[in-house]
């Protein structure tokens, strides 16, 4: 869509986009390219000298079996999140939905984990459950359950889980009341007048208006659950153990600036660039879908 | 992001003076920081030497008192020591500084990062070139050979300084052992017999009999040398960067195993990779350990029991046991880039940290060997060693018997990540989802990926 | 809802009253922690109501922190936030402005180009980022921790969407009394932006103030640390053991700032948050 009014300038849009692209392209493309170039090399840690290998890197890195593992944890980790986050999101926001009285205080009570950095939520839950002092690990202990995430990697993944589920609950939570109290209320009342009981009027009426809400929050999460848990991951498991809660994302970093392999590292980096890519061509999709421009 | 439908006025002008105002004041602000930050600027522009190491607790306060007293003791030089978290972090955080241009002078390096600093020419700066051209006086042979061996190149000149070298050893809580019915004083040399001190501890309700420290240093890599194996080809790496790693021999493995029946058991409570078991054995909740000699100085300020230090035990069925252990800890490497003044500086406190006194207060405080001759006398002169028995057993340890090519340590590259991966295939084997011959087979292979890639990047 | 009253009303409220519970005890549970003394939390279970150390611990962690004390990393993180919050919306609106409202040749190209930075977040580049940073000696300065989050493609699509629905009769009119670009940016499109332009500060704000990966690649030195990132370094990665009182009062101040701007400027923040009902 363009405007049919427009001012002419010959030097004004220039120096009003120059910040941005200035930015753009010393911040952004200019790393971008260099990691695709950096990914044909192994360069010792220091910088001193480097090996040209060509597709060298990819290849270790598709032959590596923790490499592949980490799309698995990744995916398993992502849909966990999204799952627990939004149907819990849901849960609430169809509770407060229903009342008339008292549901700013609700929302002003259920905003707080929007607000908690990831990395603060895990150190939250780091210390909930941490297997010595944890209140919640000393719960657990009470009915003969052993937790103790440093050792068990189905444990620790359960914990990365709810920490991130748990902060994205609010964000979630403020789309699904939104897109719940959008619904006319008219569809609503014919409906039970017509003896529809709740879960019906749910299934059959609620959940079809709904779905462009839920697809919304469905590649919002995923998108957080890739890229915006590396904090919840880096305080609580640094991916252990045994790299079981190693997401892609925390893997450029490990391989990049812990284990010193920066060859892998760019070419971890490549890989997720095409990854991506491919996720905001879907974001873009559905954000275009929800503007309109009246 | 959808958008909020547009309304309200508001003064535009407004915006504009505000952000300029902003960051005007943020940066008066910052600048108010700085200074503060800069704290009271001493009087004559010392030369700053910065030291990057990863002590913490009881270690990082005696490193304090050893700079406080070197800046005390002259002005020329102010050497700055600023923690950078566990021995990987420390490393890593120099390295990436060394790509930033930002390196300190002095990094505190393990043992286990010596390939890697060796194979870093253009990145290091060798000690006995730093000393020998500072002008100040230089006697190569003053260090001890078994101490300083590791750190030398193939001429026999010092790479790196060992500031703080120290082999493992077995750390007893005689409380415990006598609450479980034991004679303190009993018998531990052999795995055998620390078995049955286990199982003892063990029937009489000890819930962690015993832990570990540094689990792949003690239990593989010090326990191949200590057992005369093979920890890898090519004379554990010292001949050659296509080493390969055959720490899956049979001694090895029947020795994880078992300590993985003990952890099955629930005798052996694993804590932690590096040495987090300090702490609950600190606290007397477990009966034995095996920890660097230098836990010493934190078990002596926090132990409120009594308790004994013995070597390392060993075990029986094979001849050639008790062979020598290998170093540990670390070692402090000199940085290039810096000016000549700075070099001067790490000279002197190189010095200073060599000297008979500093030396022989730091042995005997932390546990970490004495490098020099003279400090081994010194403190044995004063009557140390009999007032503190078990505190000489690192050193004889280390140097009692001739090594051979397979116990004078390793020089492997890549090996900070090599010990995650070896970190990671044990504890699989503690938590009963791996065998030993398994968890160490996947380990050398997983290793060797490790070792190919170093050689690459380094040919 | 079309709802019998009584029990459904009540299960409801029951309904969301434990949900809240849920999600409010870990915060709840940090806030006692801090309040305990390192003694009170060695033995679980520690005890759920507040105890009596809490100014011994705030105040340990704001002029002792671990690395650094706790009111550097506070100051740190707000000019953080404040310079990329700021740095976003003036960017993001300038770049909109030129996009919508003016011809040029390559205006379709620059939208792109700010489109594509979309599939190139910082984890995407960290290496080469660092170096890129690094080689401009940016390290360790405020400059390096603002500037690299600065560009925003998300901030500049907003701007766009609002400026395509403003009525193009406004722009004739200002043409028509002889306004110039600037003078219509100041006075009819700014003002006209200003609920976007503060719900946008909410957001940007929060998404200031809780990065935790560039500033983590950036700082090297402890004095430049910020709140969110300098939390991890308090908790032991050797035999240390934890101060956990002091890490939670730690990680109360690190959520304070933003849960306030949240809370307190909550209708804005919905509203810009959410596509409301038209």
């Amino acid at each position: 869509m363009e405007k049919r009014v427009v001012f002419n300038s010959r030097w004004l849009p220039y120096l009003l986009v120059a910040p941005q692209v200035a930015v753009t392209a010393i911040f952004f493309f200019w790393p971008a390219a260099q990691a695709i170039y950096q990914s044909a090399f192994i360069p010792d840690p220091f910088g001193l000298k480097t090996q040209f290998v060509g597709f060298g890197n990819f290849e270790y890195l598709f032959g590596n079996a923790f490499y592949r593992q980490s799309f698995v944890t990744t995916a398993v980790f992502s849909v966990l999140v999204t799952v627990l986050s939004m149907s819990f999101a849901l849960w609430l926001a169809a509770m407060a939905d229903r009342i008339i009285k008292g549901s700013g205080i609700y929302r002003t009570l259920l905003i707080w984990p929007y607000a908690v950095a990831p990395a603060v939520a895990g150190v939250l839950w780091l210390f909930l459950f941490n297997p010595f002092t944890g209140i919640i690990s000393w719960l657990l202990a009470q009915y003969g359950y052993t937790w103790n995430h440093g050792l068990n990697g189905g444990q620790a993944m359960t914990l990365v889980v709810i920490a991130s589920a748990w902060k994205q609950i609010s964000y979630n939570f403020l789309f699904f009341l939104a897109g719940l109290q959008a619904i006319p209320k008219s569809v609503i009342e014919a409906a039970a007048i017509d003896g529809a009981s709740f879960w019906k009027r749910f299934w059959t009426i609620v959940f079809p208006l709904l779905s462009p809400t839920t697809f919304f929050l469905l590649v919002v999460n995923i998108i957080y659950a890739f890229f915006d848990t590396f904090g919840v991951i880096h305080t609580i498991t640094q991916g252990g153990p045994q790299q079981s809660t190693t997401i892609l994302v925390y893997k450029v970093f490990a391989d990049g600036f812990v284990g010193q392999d920066l060859g892998s590292s760019a070419a971890q980096s490549v890989v997720l660039l095409v990854l991506v890519s491919l996720l905001t061509v879907i974001q873009f999709k559905f954000i275009e879908r929800r503007v309109h421009y009246g | 992001m959808p958008h909020a439908p547009p309304s309200g006025w508001r003064s535009p002008m407004k915006i504009q003076k505000d952000v300029e105002k902003m960051a005007m004041n943020k940066s008066l602000f910052a600048g108010a920081i700085a200074v503060l930050l800069s704290g009271a600027a001493p009087a004559a522009a010392a030369t700053q030497i910065d030291l990057w190491h990863a002590f913490s607790g009881r270690l990082a306060e005696l490193l304090t008192v050893q700079v406080e007293a070197f800046n005390a003791s002259q002005s020329e030089f102010t050497v700055v020591a600023t923690a950078k978290g566990n021995y990987s972090e420390a490393l890593n955080a120099g390295i990436a500084a060394f790509r930033a241009g930002e390196q300190p002078d002095i990094l505190q390096v393990f043992e286990v990062g010596t390939a890697t600093m060796m194979a870093a020419e253009g990145a290091v700066k060798p000690v006995y070139e730093v000393l020998a051209e500072s002008g100040l006086p230089f006697d190569p042979s003053i260090y001890l050979a078994s101490v300083t061996g590791y750190y030398t190149d193939t001429e026999g000149k010092m790479l790196s300084f060992p500031y703080n070298s120290s082999t493992p050893v077995l750390y007893v809580n005689e409380d415990a052992m006598t609450a479980a019915g034991l004679d303190p004083k009993m018998d531990l040399s052999t795995w055998d017999k620390v078995g049955e001190a286990v199982d003892k501890l063990q029937a009489s309700g000890s819930k962690c009999a015993f832990t570990t420290a540094w689990q792949s240093w003690v239990q593989l890599e010090t326990l191949s040398a200590y057992h005369d194996v093979p920890f890898a080809t090519k004379d554990n790496g010292f001949g050659g960067l296509d080493t390969e790693l055959v720490f899956n021999g049979d001694a090895q493995v029947r020795h994880i195993e078992m300590l993985g029946q003990w952890a099955k058991d629930g005798k052996f409570i694993y804590s932690g990779r590096r040495n987090e078991s300090g702490a609950p054995f600190r606290a007397g909740e477990c009966a034995l350990m095996t920890e660097s000699s230098a836990g010493y100085a934190g078990v002596k300020a926090e132990a409120k029991f009594a308790f004994s230090i013995r070597p390392l035990p060993y075990w029986s069925e094979v001849d050639a046991a008790p062979l020598n252990s290998i170093i540990g800890g670390a070692s402090l490497w000199v940085l290039e880039g810096q000016t000549e003044a700075e070099y001067k500086g790490v000279a002197s406190f190189l010095t200073f940290l060599s000297s008979p006194e500093i030396q022989a207060k730091w042995h005997q405080d932390t546990g970490y060997l004495p490098i020099t001759m003279t400090a081994y006398d010194l403190t044995k002169a004063a009557g140390f060693y009999d007032t503190n028995p078990g505190t000489d057993i690192a050193i004889i340890q280390m140097t009692g018997k001739a090594p051979t090519a397979n116990s004078k340590g390793l020089r492997l590259g890549n090996f900070d990540q090599i010990r995650t991966v070896i970190d990671e295939e044990l504890e699989g084997v503690w938590n009963g989802s791996k065998s030993a011959k398994d968890a160490l087979d996947s380990a050398t292979v997983r290793g060797n990926e490790l070792l190919r890639r170093f050689e690459q990047a380094n040919r | 809802m079309v709802e019998r009253r009584g029990i459904g009303t009540w299960l409801t409220h029951a309904g969301l009253i434990l949900g809240i519970a849920l999600i409010c005890f870990p915060i709840w549970v940090a806030f006692v922690a801090s309040t305990l003394s390192q003694a009170d939390l060695v033995r679980p279970p520690m005890p759920l109501i507040p105890g009596g150390h809490a100014i011994a611990n705030y105040s340990e962690a704001l002029f002792t922190g671990a690395n650094a004390p706790v009111w550097l990393m506070l100051v740190n993180s707000m000019v953080m936030a404040l310079g990329i919050t700021i740095g976003k919306i003036v960017i993001s609106i300038l770049s909109a402005y030129a996009i919508v409202y003016f011809r040029f040749p390559f205006r379709m190209l620059f939208f792109w180009l700010i489109f594509l930075t979309l599939m190139l977040p910082v984890e995407v580049r960290i290496v080469p980022t660092y170096e890129v940073v690094a080689g401009l000696g940016l390290l360790n300065s405020y400059t390096g921790l603002i500037l690299p989050l600065v560009a925003s493609a998300t901030a500049t699509f907003l701007f766009r969407q609002l400026f395509l629905t403003i009525p193009d009769e406004l722009v004739e009119a200002a043409r028509v009394d002889g306004a110039g670009p600037v003078r219509f940016f100041i006075d009819i499109l700014l003002p006209m932006s200003r609920t976007n332009i503060a719900a946008l500060f909410v957001i940007l704000f929060i998404y200031g103030w809780n990065q935790y990966l560039w500033p983590l690649l950036v700082t090297t030195d402890p004095s430049m640390n910020t709140i969110v990132m300098g939390i991890k370094q308090m908790l032991p990665t050797g035999d240390d053991v934890a101060k956990w009182p002091v890490v939670m009062a730690t990680a109360m101040l690190a959520m304070l700032p933003p849960v306030l701007v949240v809370v307190f400027m909550q209708n804005l923040f919905v509203k810009g948050l959410v596509e409301s009902e038209k």
